[in-house]
């Protein structure tokens, strides 16, 4: 029972932060809420009993990717003046649109499946489980998957270097 | 311990689906409604990470790790997307002085 109270009270949080992230004026106000949603997310994973996922979620998401949007919001200097504000129709019309997508998948989705089984007690997200299988099963994919981080990160450098300054 | 499932109590896969269905939607809304091409991005994090917490929940409810190890490659796209878009994001800024993503219409006929 305090169990189920603790994900109520964890999920209307994790509902409240995602929301403040597209309601607040201000990019770094978004950014910080952001954090604070990956936070409430890795509790969700803590009480599924997926330990390492949850570090890894701080680690990489709040520490790594979310420090690297602060770095270029903050180097990019905007002003207030340059917040662009969107028109009421097209927040309206995106609201109505959003809210469909909700209603449409939880209606397609529910009758497929008969959810409301409890979810079980196991230990398929400690390290020792999780890494057997990342490197037996899934050795390939993980493999590629550094293929990608390289491309990624040259790709990244290409986009984001100064072109060479002509002397004419 | 393997053997025998014990559940947890109160804890179902269907307020996880509701959960993540409604994180899902609040990142697509702000995705169409925000102008400010970095929030844009961060709502598709907001996106991939609703996607993460449907699949734990599916991998605690079916006793096997193999959905926490498509989590990490989730993490693994997001992180490359970011690196990516927030690089093309600083080459727009570059040109226009701005952010907003409504400036970039060279394409527009």
């Amino acid at each position: 029972m305090t169990l189920e109270l603790i994900a109520y009270i964890l999920g209307g949080l994790t509902i409240g932060s995602a929301l403040m992230v597209v309601l607040s004026n201000h990019p770094i106000r978004s950014v910080l809420y952001l954090v604070i949603t990956f936070f409430f997310i890795s509790g969700h994973f803590l009480l599924m009993n997926a330990q390492f996922l949850a570090i890894v979620n701080i680690i990489v998401y709040a520490g790594a990717i979310m420090v690297l949007f602060l770095f270029t919001l903050m180097l990019l200097n905007l002003n207030q003046s340059d917040e662009p504000n969107s028109k009421n129709y097209l927040s309206l019309s995106a609201i109505i649109g959003g809210g469909s997508l909700l209603l449409i998948l939880i209606a397609a989705l529910r009758d497929e499946f008969t959810f409301n089984e409890a979810i079980h007690e196991n230990y398929s997200g400690l390290v020792e489980n999780l890494g057997n299988t990342l490197f037996t099963k899934y050795l390939v994919p993980f493999e590629i998957s550094s293929i990608l981080f390289i491309s990624a990160m040259v790709g990244a450098v290409l986009l984001a270097k100064r072109e060479n300054q002509q002397i004419d | 311990m393997a053997g025998q499932l014990a559940t947890i109590q109160g804890l179902t896969v269907d307020y996880y689906f509701i959960l993540s269905t409604v994180l899902f939607s609040i990142g697509a809304i702000g995705l169409l409604t925000r102008k400010n091409m970095i929030v844009m991005l961060m709502c598709i994090e907001l996106m991939l990470n609703s996607v993460n917490l449907l699949l734990v929940a599916f991998s605690s409810y079916f006793g096997t790790g193999d959905a926490q190890i498509f989590v990490f490659f989730i993490v693994v796209v997001a992180a490359a997307e970011a690196t990516v878009g927030l690089s093309i994001l600083i080459m727009a800024y570059r040109n226009n002085r701005n952010i907003e993503a409504d400036l970039l219409n060279n394409l527009k006929g």
